[in-house]
This record gives C-alpha cells, sequence and structure tokens, in this order.
C-alpha cells in the first residue's frame, strides 16, 4: 500500500471535472486459483507451466458422457475463504452452468454458482495507512471452474479476431477458482488497491491460493462508474483481466479520467467491458452488444446440491488459521511491539511465523522484531525472495541476536555479520569467530591496554582527573583504535573511568 | 440351436455346462446379424473382430475359472462410450469419434466378462420416439418391417427382438427404452434415477436419463440390472440400489395392489391396445392381485413439463459439440462464429436442431420464470402425485404406449404426434421412479406392453411382480422374422 489513503469524504484527482465534483464508484470481482492438489471436478493435477495439454482428462476435456465430481478440498478452502470475510456460509448451496460458447471452455458451458451462492453478505476491513479501518462489504463468494488458455498466432491484435490460427491448452481447465464479489464500496483507485492488497494478504494467510497475480492465481476484474455526489449509481463498465496490483490502480484512474471527460462533455456512458492497456496506458472499448451475453444459467444436473451442517462449518472454522487483524493485537499484547510492526509482520503470514521463532528462540521479541521488519525485510524485498526461501533461518538469527545480547557483538557488528550469513547462509558464530570480530570483553586484555594508554597520556590523564569529563572519548577512541573497534564498548568505559581515577 | 429360443441365462447356461462355446454363441448371433440386420437395421457397428477375440479369450480359460456370465453376447445403444469404438449416438457431428475411455456400465459388463458384439442405432442424440431421427439408418420393426421400432433405444429393441443379441442397453429420458420395447415385444426397463452410474452415457438430459436393459424377459432384466446397477464414485448423482438385485421367482400376486392410471386410458389410447392392456388387468386379478383405478391429475401435464426440461438441459449438454476438440468440424469456415454456426447446422439433424432451439429459447433470459421455473414446478407436482397413490396401492399400471408400432413416416412431420407416444412413459422419468414394460399380448399382431411403475429403489419388487404377470400372461408369440428366419 503506498501513497496514503485520503479520507473517504475528499477524492483528489479522480473525482473533480470541471463542472463540479463526480463521486466514483468502484466494486471488485477478484477470481482466486484454489492451491488444491486437483482440479475442481475431476482428478487432473493443478499445474502452472507444464507442457500444453498433459495435464488433462476426458472429463476435464468436455468428452461426451463425462461427468463431473466436486473437490472436497476445493469445498473446505472456499469455506475456508468465506468465513474468513465474515460470510454467512449457505446450509444448501448449488452449482450452476454459465452457457456460452469460446474454444476455451470446452463443455461450452462453466460449472459456477448463481443464486444460491456458498457465502454471502461478509466484510473485509481495510486497514488504512493510519491505522484506522475502511469497510469493504463482500456481497458474496462463490465457486467455480477456470477455463483453459488460447494462445493466437498471427495477426495485430493478439485476440481471437484477426489472428491467423489460435491453439488451446486446457491444463489450466478445470482448476478451482473462488470468486469474491465486494459491494461497490471503493471511491478512490486507491481504495481499490489497498482492499486487494489486503485481500491477497488474507489469501496468503489462510494457505488456499499462490496469489500470484502474474501468473493468473489471482485475477481482478472492476465495475466502475462516477456520478454526482448523492446522485443515483451511475452506468457501469467493467474493466477486465488487470494483473498487476498497478495496473488495478492506473487502469481504473485511466476509465475513471475517460468517463469523467466523456460525461462532462455531454456524452453518455454505454455499460461494456474496457480493457486496459497498461504499454500506451489507454482504454479500449469493446462495444457493449458485442459482450451482451445470455448465459442461460440453470442448476447444473449433474452436481447434487451441496448440503452444509453447523459441525462442518465449525470444522472448517477450526482450521482457519489466525486473521492479520487478530494476530496483530495479540503481538502488540503479548510481545508489547509497536503497532507498526505488528501490523507488517500479522499481514505476512510467513513473515510472521519467522518473527514468532525467532522470538521464542531469542526471548527478546522487540529486538526480533526490528531485525525481522528492517534488516531481514529490506533484503527479501531488494531481492524479491520469499521469506522461506532465506539463508537466513529464524535458528540463525536467533543465533545472532544471542550474541549480540552478550556483547559479543555491537549492533554495528552484528549488521555487518548478518549480511555475511545472507550471502554464505553460515551461521554468527562460525562467521564471528572465523573473522575475528568477536567484541573484546576479555577484562585482563582490555585493562593491560588501557593501562599502556593511560601512562602513555598524562596530560589527558591530568585533565580528566580536574573533572574534564570530555577527555574520556579521547581515551575511548584510542582504545578503539587499538582494538580495531572490537572493545566493548559498555566494558571499556568502566575500566577506563577506574583506571583514570587513579 | 435356435437363436429365437435363447434368453441370456439360456446362454449362460450353455456356456455353463459345455454345450456351446463362447466362440459358438457369438458365431450364432453374429450369423442372425448377418441374416435379418439388412432388413432391420438395428446395428451400426458390428464388432465382429472385437467380440470373435473376446470370445476365444473365454474360451480358453478354464470353465471353472469363468465368471457367471462370462462369454454371453451384448449389443449397446451407440450413446455409451466404448474405449476407442466409434460412438456416435447416430448423429453426423460425432462421426468418427473413439471415445478415449468405457463408460461405467461398459466396464462393469467387462469386468462380468460379456462380449461386445456392436453398437445399436438410435434417434440422433436420443430425442425421437421411432429411431427415424437417425442420420444413419431407419431401423424397422421386427413384427413388421413397414413399421417403426419406437425409440429412440429403437436399435436396443428391434435387435433384441430379431434375436440378434440375448440382450441389449439402452437409456430411458422420456420413454426411450420402455417405449420400443413396447412396440417390438420385449421387456425393457428403465431404473430409479441414480441405481445406474451415467459416467460415460452421452447425455441427452442429465436429469432424466438412466441407462437400463432390454431383454426377452423379466428374468433376463433383473440380471442384466444387477451386473450395471451400482453407486459410482465418478458420478454424483449414483446411488445405486440398495441390495443386489435376485432372480424373481413371485408368481403369486395375493395382497399386491395395482393402481391403473385414468389419465392414460384416454383418447390417445387406442382401443386395441385397450383391450390388450385390459387382458393383462385380468391376469393380474387371476394371479390375486387387486386392481383399482386411480387419478394422478398432474400427469397430464407431464409432457409439457417434458419439452421444457428435457430441451433446456440438452441445449447445454449439446453444447459441446462446438468442432474444437472432436467430431466433426466444418471446412472453410471464415471465422470462429462461422466455424461454430456451420460445424453444429452441419452436424446436427432436424429434430436436435428444433430441441436445441426450444432449450435455448425457455433458458433466455425473460423466459427463465414463465418456462423453465413452471416446469420444474410442475414435476413437483408430478412427484408428489405419485407419493400419494404408492400411500394407496403397491405398484401403477398403464399402457406403455398408448398405440402399437406406427408406420415409417407416418408421424415424421408431425412433432407433437410423435411426442404423445411418451405420454405414459415421461412421468417415471419426471418423478425418478422404476419403471418396466413387459410384452402384454398383440393387437392385429402388432405388440402391446404393460408398464408397470414402482416406487423409488424398488427395483426388485417392481421385478417380481413383473415376473409374476410375465408367468400369468405365458405368451409366447414371435416375430414373422422369426419365422422367415428358419
Ligand atoms: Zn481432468
Amino acid at each position: 500500500m503506498s501513497g496514503g489513503m485520503p479520507p473517504r469524504s475528499s477524492m483528489p484527482g479522480a473525482g473533480d471535472g470541471a463542472s463540479g465534483e463526480w463521486e466514483v464508484v468502484i466494486g471488485l470481482e477478484i477470481h482466486v486459483q484454489l492451491s488444491t492438489n486437483t482440479k475442481m471436478f475431476c482428478s487432473c493435477p493443478v499445474t502452472f507451466g507444464e507442457e500444453p495439454n498433459t495435464m488433462v482428462c476426458p472429463v476435464c476435456l468436455g468428452h461426451p458422457g463425462t461427468l463431473p465430481v466436486a473437490n472436497e478440498r476445493a469445498v473446505e478452502y472456499a469455506t475456508r475463504i468465506a468465513l474468513a470475510l465474515g460470510c454467512r456460509i449457505a446450509e444448501h448451496t448449488v452449482f450452476h452452468r454459465k452457457n456460452y460458447f469460446y474454444p476455451d471452455l470446452p463443455k461450452s458451458y462453466q460449472i459456477s454458482q448463481f443464486d444460491l451462492p456458498l457465502g454471502l453478505g461478509g466484510r473485509l476491513d481495510v486497514e488504512l495507512d493510519d491505522g484506522s479501518l475502511f469497510p469493504v462489504g463482500v456481497t458474496r463468494v462463490h465457486m467455480e471452474e477456470d477455463a483453459g488458455k488460447l494462445v493466437h498466432a498471427g495477426g495485430a491484435t493478439g485476440r481471437i479476431h484477426g489472428a491467423d490460427y489460435s491453439l488451446v491448452d486446457f491444463n489450466r481447465g478445470g482448476t478451482p477458482l473462488v470468486e469474491v464479489v465486494s459491494e461497490p464500496d471503493m471511491r478512490t483507485p486507491e481504495q481499490a488497491r489497498a482492499y486487494l492488497t489486503q485481500l491477497k494478504g488474507l489469501l496468503e494467510h489462510l494457505g488456499v491460493s499462490d496469489v500470484n497475480m502474474e501468473e493468473g492465481s489471482l485475477r481482478c476484474d472492476a465495475n466502475v462508474s462516477v456520478r454526482r455526489p448523492g446522485a443515483p449509481l451511475g452506468v457501469k463498465t467493467e474493466l477486465k483481466n488487470m494483473n498487476s496490483f498497478r495496473y488495478v490502480q492506473r487502469g481504473l484512474e485511466a476509465e475513471i479520467e475517460r468517463q469523467i471527460s466523456a460525461l462532462e462533455d455531454g456524452e453518455t456512458i454505454v455499460q461494456a467491458t474496457v480493457h486496459f492497456d497498461p504499454v500506451t496506458g489507454s482504454i479500449t472499448t469493446l462495444r457493449s452488444k458485442e459482450e451482451a451475453h445470455d448465459y442461460r444459467y440453470f442448476p447444473e444436473p449433474d452436481l447434487v446440491p451441496i448440503e452444509i451442517d453447523e459441525a462442518y462449518v465449525e470444522r472448517v472454522r477450526a482450521s482457519v488459521p489466525e486473521l492479520p487483524a487478530a494476530r496483530r493485537q495479540r503481538f502488540v499484547a503479548d510481545y508489547g511491539l509497536p503497532a507498526g510492526d505488528a501490523g507488517i509482520l500479522a499481514a505476512n503470514r510467513p513473515l510472521g511465523d519467522y518473527f514468532e521463532r525467532v522470538a521464542e528462540l531469542s526471548g527478546d521479541a522487540r529486538l526480533s522484531a526490528n531485525w525481522v521488519t528492517g534488516d531481514l525485510s529490506a533484503h527479501l524485498n531488494s531481492t524479491g525472495v520469499g521469506v522461506h526461501e532465506s539463508a537466513v533461518t529464524p535458528e540463525a538469527l536467533a543465533g545472532l541476536l544471542a550474541l549480540l545480547g552478550d556483547g559479543t557483538l555491537s549492533s554495528k557488528l552484528a549488521k555487518d555479520v548478518f549480511q555475511v550469513m545472507l550471502e554464505t547462509g553460515r551461521d554468527a558464530r562460525a562467521i564471528v569467530d572465523e573473522r575475528g570480530l568477536g567484541q573484546i570483553s576479555d577484562v585482563v586484555e582490555l585493562e593491560g591496554i588501557i593501562a599502556a594508554i593511560v601512562e602513555a597520556n598524562p596530560g589527558p590523564t591530568e585533565e580528566f582527573r580536574q573533572g574534564r569529563e570530555k577527555v574520556l572519548s579521547f581515551f575511548v577512541g584510542q582504545v578503539m583504535k587499538q582494538t580495531k573497534g572490537q572493545a566493548n564498548p559498555k566494558l571499556l568505559n568502566e575500566l577506563l573511568r577506574k583506571h583514570l581515577a587513579g | 440351436m435356435e437363436v429365437f429360443s435363447l434368453t441370456a441365462r439360456a446362454c449362460r447356461d450353455l456356456l455353463g455346462s459345455g454345450e456351446a462355446s463362447a466362440t459358438e454363441l457369438v458365431d450364432l448371433y453374429l450369423d442372425q446379424v448377418e441374416r435379418v440386420d439388412d432388413r432391420v437395421g438395428a446395428f451400426l457397428l458390428v464388432d465382429r473382430e472385437g467380440a470373435l477375440a473376446q470370445a476365444a479369450a473365454v474360451d480358453a480359460k478354464p470353465r471353472a475359472e469363468r465368471l457367471p456370465w462370462e462369454g454371453v453376447p451384448i449389443a449397446l445403444k451407440d450413446l455409451l462410450c466404448v474405449e476407442g469404438m466409434e460412438t456416435t449416438c447416430a448423429s453426423r457431428i460425432l462421426k468418427g469419434y473413439r471415445p478415449p475411455y468405457d463408460a461405467t456400465v461398459v466396464a462393469k459388463l467387462r469386468a462380468a466378462g460379456l462380449v461386445l458384439l456392436g453398437k445399436l442405432n438410435m434417434d440422433e442424440f436420443a430425442m425421437g420416439s421411432s429411431t427415424e431421427n437417425s442420420s444413419v439408418q431407419l431401423t424397422h420393426n421386427p413384427w413388421d418391417l413397414e413399421r417403426v421400432p419406437g425409440g429412440s433405444s429403437g436399435g436396443s429393441a428391434a435387435c433384441v427382438a430379431a434375436a440378434e443379441a440375448p440382450w441389449s442397453l439402452g437409456s430411458d429420458t422420456g420413454g426411450s427404452i420402455r417405449q420400443p420395447a413396447s412396440l417390438c415385444g420385449v421387456v425393457g426397463m428403465k431404473p430409479t434415477y441414480g441405481a445406474v452410474s451415467r459416467y460415460g452415457l452421452i447425455a441427452f438430459a442429465s436429469s432424466l436419463d438412466q441407462i437400463g436393459p432390454l431383454t426377452r424377459d423379466v428374468s433376463d432384466a433383473a440380471a442384466l440390472l444387477d451386473i450395471i446397477a451400482g453407486k459410482d464414485p465418478m458420478d454424483s448423482t449414483s446411488v445405486g440400489l440398495p441390495a443386489p438385485i435376485a432372480l424373481p421367482t413371485r408368481t403369486d400376486l395375493t395382497g399386491l395392489r395395482f393402481g391403473v392410471i385414468r389419465e392414460f386410458l384416454g383418447e390417445a389410447c387406442e382401443p386395441g391396445v385397450r383391450r390388450v392392456f385390459d387382458g393383462a388387468v385380468a391376469a393380474i386379478h387371476a394371479a390375486g392381485g387387486v386392481c383399482d383405478e386411480l387419478q394422478l391429475p398432474s400427469v397430464e401435464k407431464g409432457l409439457a413439463a417434458y419439452y421444457i426440461i428435457a430441451p433446456a438441459e440438452a441445449s447445454s449438454n449439446l453444447a459441446r459439440f462446438d468442432g474444437v476438440r472432436f467430431g466433426h468440424r466444418s471446412e472453410g469456415a471464415s471465422d470462429l462464429i462461422d466455424m461454430y454456426s456451420r460445424t453444429r447446422s452441419e452436424g446436427f439433424g432436424e429434430e436436435v436442431k428444433r430441441r436445441i432451439m426450444i432449450g435455448t429459447y425457455v433458458l433466455s433470459s425473460g423466459y427463465y420464470d414463465a418456462y423453465y421455473t413452471q416446469a420444474q414446478k410442475t414435476r413437483t407436482l408430478i412427484a408428489d402425485d405419485f407419493r400419494r397413490a404408492f400411500g394407496q396401492v403397491d405398484y401403477l399400471i398403464s399402457p406403455t404406449s398408448p398405440t402399437v408400432a406406427f408406420r415409417i413416416g407416418e408421424r415424421t412431420q408431425d412433432p407433437l404426434a410423435m411426442y404423445l407416444s411418451d405420454l405414459c412413459t415421461i412421468p417415471a422419468n419426471l418423478a425418478g421412479l422404476p419403471a418396466i414394460s413387459i410384452p402384454a399380448g398383440l393387437s392385429d399382431g402388432l405388440p402391446v406392453g404393460l408398464q408397470i411403475v414402482g416406487p423409488h429403489f424398488s427395483e426388485q419388487g417392481l421385478l417380481e411382480a413383473a415376473y409374476a404377470v410375465e408367468q400369468g400372461l405365458g405368451l409366447s408369440d414371435l416375430p414373422p422374422i422369426a419365422e422367415a428366419a428358419r
């Protein structure tokens, strides 16, 4: 989340037209690929990046006579998502067929849900930078299957119209999807992006999806309209298939600008699907007629309705890992972490887990949090490596913190050692020993050095004895110079005073 | 061996006693196909080589190690997928289609050791009541070659009537097993919805389709049902049967009450059919059963509800035939939409197109509630009517078809007259009930069937009752083609 979230009442940029204020209304439809082992309605493995059409079977190729069988794990994951979003779980939920022809859709219908979805009426409290919460209503959470992937060869458009030929890869076809539909509660592109960021974090936390926008395991469509404040909703357009957080925000900004300028020019907005081109920054409108589908939904007769009882819901609820908001509160209450650190650690489940492990091993939660949100996160962010792949394990970091705690390392040296640990994957003790980096905390050794320096500098010694405290730093500098900075500062201070006092 | 005297049980016994080898049996039926099928037209595909190879494998096994039905031949309606064997639903759009898998019932037949003779003609995608909607060929009624065998499982019924196979499998969506069984003078049974897996049955209307046996007598129907029934993890709507099906033994109907469905004896019912039906009622009385007329007020709306629900589901089920992955694809299309349009225009026949259009229409936004929702309500009312009726009687009876076999071409120009053929059979599909048609006698030399409908999962009892009626009627008529074959 960057740039800060403006309060709802003022919407700089997006909402002001020449003829006065416009209010922007945004709702998001998020498609989440579930990370189940097998597909939604057959036993093919869910994969990414395999040879085309190798992860297929008669069922997911839509061969005549085949039948779908619902993946229980997918239903469980979907229930987990719905519960985490505070939805009411339907006791009786039904799959419907959504009928349309397209080459990536083997049965020429998608098994989806319609008027009896799994979850209804939830809410996601989106946390703003100032720590305040901005509630976004969740209309529904439903299950469906993914389509295959088309590759268009030749032609300039990159779309099926105008291509020389098109190929279909059905490996993705039948992958379990959950669609999360929000209420039109967002008023700025930044809010939409914040909602998306928070939802992504939540899904990651639930362990139900890879949530990778680039690989398409998280996809976002936005419904957007503008109106005069207080007026009824304007005509909306649907902004499709934006595959990064940045494009969501930029696409929305471009489309809002287009709508406002059209309305300012006295034109009307036509309900349509629009595409955002991230390269040119421009919006292309597909004519509404071209896209006018009547999906002829009807209940899928090949699947029995799913009856969900209280016991099942409770079982799934128990499997839902602690949610970010609750975790943040616990980190503040139990570990005494500042709200900022707690928020960062709670928003990212693997990072939070990492932190808890370091805190447990080191016994110093605040110090652990400093290192995990500081040096470790900086490294992970700059390299794009996930925390679970970090070269420094929680055990290794705790080992470093122990050396810091017992005075072997100064803060500065600890940072240097940490860099070496990141590069080599070795533990702190081995690096310290090998490089002779440990602080000199040996009283006898230090006293010998101090005695020699005091003896060699009778002038400053006399000045100190006459009450000039400042002279102490001269002696510290001398000792540090001679020990290459490895003298334990606290011990040095103590011993110097003793010797200077005579 | 006289092929017309053989039931599947008789085949089993000949194999068991060693009086015939599996190869001899297969040869016997292949010879009969050779002799009569140019006139009957039941088979779309005869797998001579495959059947003989299968038979040879059975013969190579010591008799003691064989399964009870191992080596008994069977033929299949051409909408059951057999791995690698052309399966077309008698449609141009699936010409050359070889499924990459076996239907669950086919796997069960294989596991039981039955020998697959080939694939049988049908109305295209099971849409029709005369098998005249096959895009490949006509099938002729073995009792009168100028007449239709009924449909849509016309090939399945005709092949058993002409003794081209001891038994066969068909599918029943609105009467497609029972009506042709009635018109061809054989036994046809539609099990309770969910008793038999639909996996590998190329769907017409998913919520109505059931696979079932067509046989020479009730005992064979029981035996074949036992082989094919069962819950299947590949079909979420399958539940199987409460217990294995035993061969029926009941001959006395004392204590059983039969309800005669008054609505099915109206003016649509031919006098000759009525006469044979009354004879069957008398036979039930004679065997100790009680028959009472009763009313099922909603069943008359069954036809209307059926012709909304079945096309609605079909319009969606048949959408996968788009030329992209298998089957027919039109040459020379200019773009994607043109490819879809040409492929489907060329690939589907008139009746299939009619039903796809009806189905598409009734599911369209603005019409859905008026048609589809109303039809589903009617379906519930019909199920309620049956439930009430089964509170009063054990089984319901009626003629299976209001008419005997009609002449080829007689109804092809009048879809509504054709649709009336299934008046008596459709309600059991809408309510998901088991129903059987058994031969009840002849009217002017043409077979008339008696339909018996039971409560859900009452198959064993239904077969026992049907067996008792069959014994009481004691029919032994053979179609003229049997005489001609001698
Ligand atoms: Zn598959």
